[in-house]
Formats: C-alpha cells, structure tokens, sequence
C-alpha cells in the first residue's frame, strides 16, 4: 500500500530501530526545551521573589477568563491530539484526518483568545515601553516583560505545532500512514503535549497565583 | 541485518556507482553524508580558526605598541572599518570588538564546530561501525545553522558601530548599552549557533546510542566516542538556557525591556528603560553554559589523545573504565562548579564556598584522566610520529591550564587574580597548547582516512616543535604579567599603569612586565609563521603527499580503520561485527602487535 513511506533509512537495520531512534531524538529535543523554558521561568521566579509586591498586583491585572478559556480549549486539543494518534495506531485514517483537523482548529481558536488578551492589554496600556501604566506597581514593568516574552515563546511554539499537524493533516489525507508506519503522527503528538505542559505551567504562574484574598 | 548489507559497497571505486550519482550540490554542499559534513565542518571552523587567530595578531600589536599605526594591514582596516581604525591605529573601540570578536569565534566558530562536530560527525559513526548517523538531514541543517551564524557573525563587523564589544561573555548591562548594531548581530548569530549544536548533539547522543555495530558493547566502544556522547549531553542541557538568557538580552537591545538592566541606569545610548532587572542573573543563564562548554573544549581533545596515544605506544590505554567514569563525573559536576566565575559578585560566604568545593572536586576526574594517559605511556615502545608529538605535548600543557586553574577555583586567590592576564594564560594553556594540540594530533591522525594520503611528517615535525616553542613563550610570561597586576582587556596593554609614567608612586605595573608584552607580540607573530607550514602541508598533500599502502596505515584497533580509504557513501563492505575492546594492542602470544576489533 504505501510501502513506499515505509522504507527504512539505510542507515537502520529495522523499523524499530528507525522508529527508537526518532523517539528518543524528540525526546532529548524536549529536553532543550524545558531547559530553555526553564531559563525564562527561572528568571520569572527570581524577580517575583524579589519584587513580591509589584508581581503580585500585576498578576491581578491579567485576564483570568481568557487564561482559563485557553487552558481549556488546549487541554481538548491535547485530547484530540492523543485520539489522533490512536486513530492512527488502529489505522482509521478518516478519523485520524479529522481528528488532526479538529487540533489545529483548537490551536487556532488558542490563538485567536490570546490575540484578543493581547489587544486588551494593549489598550489598557499594559504593553511595557514610554505608554506604560500600572498604579501602585513600581516594577509591573517588569513583570510584563516576563508576560509577553513567556506568553510569546509558547505561542510560537503553537504557531510551529499548527504548522507541523497541518503537514500531518495533508500527508494523512493522502495516506501517508498505516498502523505499521506512523511515527511521524506520533511524534508530532508528543510535540504538541509538550507545548501543552508549557501552558499547564504559564497558567498557574501567570493567572492563577496570588489571586486569593 | 541483510538489509544494512544489501546497501554496504563491495568494493571501494569498483562498484561506486551503486548510489545514484549525485550532482556536485548534492554531493558537497547540500550532502547529508556524515563524512563530507565532518569536512565542511572542519574547513569551515579551521577557516574561522584563522580569522579569530588574525584578530589576536592584530590586537598583539596594540598591546605591544599602542597607538602605531598597525603595520601592513593598517590602511587595509582603515579603508574597510572606517573611522575606528583611523590612520591605521587600533582605537579602543576597535579592540574591544577584536577582543570580544576573537573569543567569540575561537569558541563557537572554531573549537566547538572543529572538535566537536568536524571530528564526531567523521569518526564517530566510522569508530561505531554505522553507515551513517541517525539523522542525516538534520545533521545537514545543523552545519547549515552554523554557517549562516558565522556570516551573520562576520558581517557584524561592517555594520554601523562595528562588531560586539562587549567580550565573548557579553555581560549585561555593558553589552545592552554599547550603541552599536553589532550586538544585536551577535545575539542572532549567538541563537543560531546555539541551534546548530542542540541539532548537532541530539544526532550524536541517538547515534551513538542507537547505531552501534552489533558487538559494539558500551565498555568496547573506543575512548573518543565516550568523550563525544559526554559532550554531546553537556551541550544538550547546557546551551538552552543561554539561548532563553540570550533572547532575552535580544528583548533587552531591540525591545527596550529591562530583564537584566538596574534600575536607576540612565544613557542616552538606552532611552527609557523602567530598570529593575539583575546584571547578575545574566552572568548566572551565561556561566551555566560556560562552564560545561569549557569541557565541550577540553573532552573530544582528550579522546583524540587518547585514540593516538594507544595506537603509538602499541599498547592498551592503562585505566579505560576509570577513563570512562571520570568523563562522566566530569560531564555531572560540571554543571554545578559555573559561579566560581562569578567570585567578585558578592555572592556571600556560603555560596562562594559551595563553588570552590565542587571546583575542586571536578579537578578530580581531570587529573585522573591524564595519569592514565600518562601511565599508558609506561614501557611502551613508543613512535614518535606528527600525530604523536601534538597529542604528547597536550599531556603537559594541558597539565599547566588545569593546576593553574586552582588559584582560580580558590575564592581568596581569585579575588586577587581575577581579570587579569593570569587568567588568560590558565584557560589558553587548556584551550591553546592544550584543545587545540589535540586537534592538530587528529587532524595529523585521521588526515591518510579522509584523504588517502599522509601529510607531510617533516613538515608536521616543524610545524610541532615551532608552535610548541612560540606557544609557551606566548603564554607563559602572562603568568608573571597576571601575578604583577596587569589587567585584561586594555588596548595600551596596561601602559597607562606603568611605573615609567607615574615616578616615585608605588604599586603601578614595573618596567619589566610592560616592555614583555613586546616580546609576547613577537612569539605570537613567531606562532602565527609556524602555521604556514601546517596550511601548505594540509592542502598540497590532498594531491602530492605519500599514498597509504593499505585501508589501516596506522596498524590501529578500531573501527574506521577496516573502512575502504577514503570510506564510502554507507562506509562498510559489509557491516562490521564487534569482538573485542578497543585497545588490543601487543597481546601476548599474537602474531601482530594489534588485533582490530572486528577480529574474531
């Protein structure tokens, strides 16, 4: 059938050994990853110890409705995601195509919410620079930085992870994929958990801390 | 298994064209050939190499006579750079953009992309017994992402304001502050590089790990491949936080944030800045690489070392398991000695003491790996060919870097020795005489492999005994200059401070160590002569130099030796099955002083 995209590389001696090979690629990739977002959430945390005050009154003026709106839309993603992958492994190419269809449009809607947060922010003069207004925070500034730089990345990486399921969609509409070859779906699925663990991070550290009281 | 043997080629040249023939693109520039990347890998950072190595040579003549004009190339800079090298003269502008230019590439640009990925990307699937490695294309774009940050690198030095000033470290708020474009330049360059190696060693680790020959158990694999997975690790998890540090300093330059500017800093050269940020927080995302990357230096040297110095005492390397463990311990505590940098921060009793202890115990696993290497030269009968001489001169000078480095560990002397030219002598005796002997040993080493042809042993020999002598006579007397009180980073090489200048004040710099940096100028144009032989020899034997006789000239164990010459697309004939250790050497009771471990 699509035997042609199941050849293995030369430099393999089997398809499991192509197939660890990938996994355990993406997985040291992932391992940069969290180490470079732990950079910047490091950072995060320093100055939020430091300037205790200031980031907790800043962190009020976020929007909790779209942060929470947007952590749900991408955990449904997630999920659409992993039922992709098992549509996938039991080789139902027609729900795999929608299933991938139904992420992306997730991953879009993610970005429509948080193109909206940022307009807001933008006109409540929350976008750090000469504009910039936080009463009673004398280093909301910073704060902001950390805001949209963190905020940025992870949205970067959903702007790469709607890239890379879209590739998915159009190579599994021409079946590409059969339950004996498709790692690639597989790997763009743990991709995509990924970017949503980021969030499950962003979400508490952004919105949800000091909102008591 | 049949399948890797239904692609290996029968015989070298006979049966070539079993591959489609590539074009010219895709078979030298856009190749996904592990052994042709290695190459342009390899000319691509010795090229870098020398561009880094110009700079100094430059430099050197401002330290040792500043404010001249710079001989021959003066009105060639001026006429290129413009007004910071005005009639010819190297203004303090100029040599900080040198300065911070020249460690910027020596590192990233030369040593990294040389040891690491010229050398891996050739021997390690060779020494493995792989045909290639895990992710051909990825291995592609890896050099690709290099390349282009060189140029993006290179062409920072004709934008408006010249290149980074700020040093190879480009500690912040300095290096935000300093109007010119250059930096920004510096930080792209900086991301894509850093990309380059995170592709590079997420193929290493899953080749090395994946793709061995069948045999080929972890305790058989040879010392090089070790020292190259530990490496590849130290890159993997050191370099991303300098990627996030680095985009945020990026923010910092061309978004106007503050991440790591203080408030209450007010230059023009900023404009608004709401400040708050920590300089401090910097230097910690930067040393947390740069500390690892002094091992990403240091380790594939000391595997190529290794390599050679087995194969030319025709004995086994005394001590392979503790050679192993220490390269991991090594790759471990590497991670967590990074603020011994940072002594002069202020950073309390507790912290600093945390760093001196773990700086001291990482000297540990180093010294244990030079006396095996050491004691592997004990009884052997030893051949003192090129290679050979380099990876025997590392031993030494690698030995000078690292005990001098324990001042340096030592919070209380450090605080003395701290930015001066002390310094530079310790890490340029590990990187200098040390790494970069190491690579000239594998390059004289692996030369007959990717070639054919040796290159030339009497030129190699003048080649190593004049960068050996002008070396030391380089390095050396900054240790004296270092301990005298003599300052990194001066254009006028610390003239300012000089007795002369001041009569009857105490404590200014003596006669004696200003006037030196007149002769350490001469030896490093000296050092820079004794390369010419080493570039002649290295392109005329392509073509002229002696033929090897057989696929193994060397008579050595490992892996790439049972390769046709030079190896082709796929390496084996048939794929190798691994028997024995890597270091069979002068077995008792065997007819020949080395069995190779595909030997039954």
């Amino acid at each position: 059938m699509a035997e042609a995209t199941n050849a293995i590389a030369e430099q393999f001696d089997s398809s499991e050994q192509q197939h660890e090979s990938a996994w355990l690629g993406l997985w040291a990739f992932l391992a940069t990853e969290v180490l470079f977002f732990g950079g910047v959430f490091l950072g995060y945390i320093v100055y939020r110890h430091v300037y205790y005050e200031s980031f907790v009154l800043a962190s009020r003026t976020t929007n909790l409705v779209y942060g929470t709106v947007n952590t749900a839309v991408l955990l449904t993603s997630s999920l659409t995601m992993a039922l992709a992958v098992h549509a996938a492994q039991v080789g139902k190419n027609k729900n795999l195509v929608r299933f991938l269809i139904l992420t992306i449009l997730l991953a879009i809607t993610f970005m429509g919410v948080k193109g909206v947060e940022y307009y807001e922010h933008y006109k409540d003069h929350q976008i750090p620079g000469p504009s910039f207004v936080l009463k009673g925070a004398p280093e909301g500034e910073l704060f902001y930085y950390f805001y949209f730089t963190m905020t940025g990345l992870h949205a970067l990486h959903v702007v790469i992870g709607i890239g890379l399921l879209s590739v998915m969609a159009l190579l599994a509409a021409r079946r590409r994929f059969n339950p004996a070859y498709y790692t690639p779906v597989e790997l763009s699925g743990l991709y995509w958990h990924f970017v949503d663990i980021v969030w499950i991070f962003l979400y508490p550290l952004i919105y949800l801390i000091s909102r008591h009281s | 298994m049949s399948n890797a043997t239904s692609h290996a080629v029968p015989h070298a040249g006979v049966h070539a064209d079993h591959h489609e023939e590539l074009g010219f693109f895709r078979k030298y520039v856009f190749s996904t050939d592990h052994k042709v990347i290695g190459i342009q890998y390899g000319i691509t950072s010795l090229i870098f190499l020398f561009i880094g190595f110009s700079l100094m040579m430059m430099m050197r003549w401002s330290i040792a006579y500043p404010g001249k004009a710079v001989p021959l190339v003066g009105p060639l800079l001026e006429k290129v750079l413009g007004d910071v090298a005005a009639k010819g003269v190297i203004s303090g502008d100029l040599y900080n953009s040198f300065g911070a230019m020249h460690g910027t590439i020596m590192i990233f640009l030369g040593i990294v992309p040389l040891a690491f990925a010229a050398f891996g990307n050739f021997v390690v699937p060779l020494q493995i017994g792989a045909p290639d490695m895990a992710f051909p294309r990825i291995n592609m774009a890896s050099y690709q992402a290099y390349f282009v940050g060189g140029i993006v690198m290179l062409v920072s030095f004709f934008v408006p304001g010249g290149a980074a000033q700020a040093g190879w470290t480009s500690y912040s708020p300095l290096a935000t502050s300093i109007p010119t474009q250059g930096q920004t330049y510096w930080l792209i360059g900086m991301v894509l590089l850093i990309t380059s190696s995170l592709l590079g060693a997420v193929n290493f680790l899953a080749t090395i790990i994946q793709l061995r020959a069948p045999g080929m158990t972890w305790m058989r694999l040879p010392f090089f491949v070790w020292a190259q997975f530990v490496t590849g690790f130290l890159l993997l998890l050191a370099f991303p936080p300098l990627e996030a540090a680095g985009i945020m300093q990026l923010m910092d330059k061309v978004a106007h944030t503050s991440f790591f500017l203080p408030t209450g800093l007010q230059l023009t050269s900023l404009g608004h800045i709401s400040g708050g940020g920590s300089p401090l927080l910097w230097q910690h995302l930067f040393w947390f690489l740069g500390h690892p990357e002094v091992y990403v230096l240091i380790l594939p040297a000391m595997g190529i070392v290794c390599e050679i110095i087995a194969n030319n005492t025709r004995k086994p390397i005394w001590g392979y398991k503790s050679l192993v463990y220490s390269s991991l311990v090594i790759g471990f505590v590497s991670f967590i000695v990074w603020a011994h940098h940072m002594y002069m921060t202020g950073m309390g009793m507790k912290i600093s003491t945390f760093f001196q202890t773990t700086t001291m115990i990482i000297s540990i696993p180093s010294v244990i790996i030079l006396t095996c290497l050491f004691l592997s030269l004990w009884g052997g009968s030893i051949r003192f060919n090129t290679p050979m001489l380099f990876a025997l001169a590392f031993l030494p000078m690698f030995g000078i870097g690292g005990l001098t480095g324990l001042p340096l560990g030592f919070n209380y002397s450090d605080i003395h020795l701290h930015d001066t030219y002390y310094v530079i002598a310790h890490f340029h005796y590990v990187v200098a005489p040390g790494t970069i002997f190491g690579l000239f040993a594998g390059i004289y080493y692996w030369y007959p492999k990717m070639t054919g042809r040796f290159m030339s042993e009497f030129w190699g020999k003048v080649h190593f005994a004049t960068s050996f002598v002008f070396m030391n006579l380089v390095f050396q007397p900054m240790f004296a200059q270092g301990m005298a009180g003599m300052l990194r980073r001066m254009v006028d090489g610390g003239a300012n401070y000089a007795t002369a200048n001041t009569p009857g004040t105490t404590g200014g710099l003596s006669d004696t160590m200003i006037h030196t940096n007149q002769t350490i100028s001469m030896a490093a144009w000296c050092l820079a002569l004794a390369q010419v032989p080493f570039i002649i020899n290295f392109f005329l034997s392509i073509k002229r130099g002696k033929k090897v006789e057989s696929d193994n000239p060397w008579q050595a164990t490992t892996l790439e030796w049972q390769t046709p010459t030079p190896p082709p697309h796929g390496n084996f004939v048939k794929t190798p099955i691994v028997h024995r250790g890597p270091y069979e050497y002068s077995v008792p009771g065997r007819s020949k002083d080395f069995t190779p471990q595909t030997e039954a």
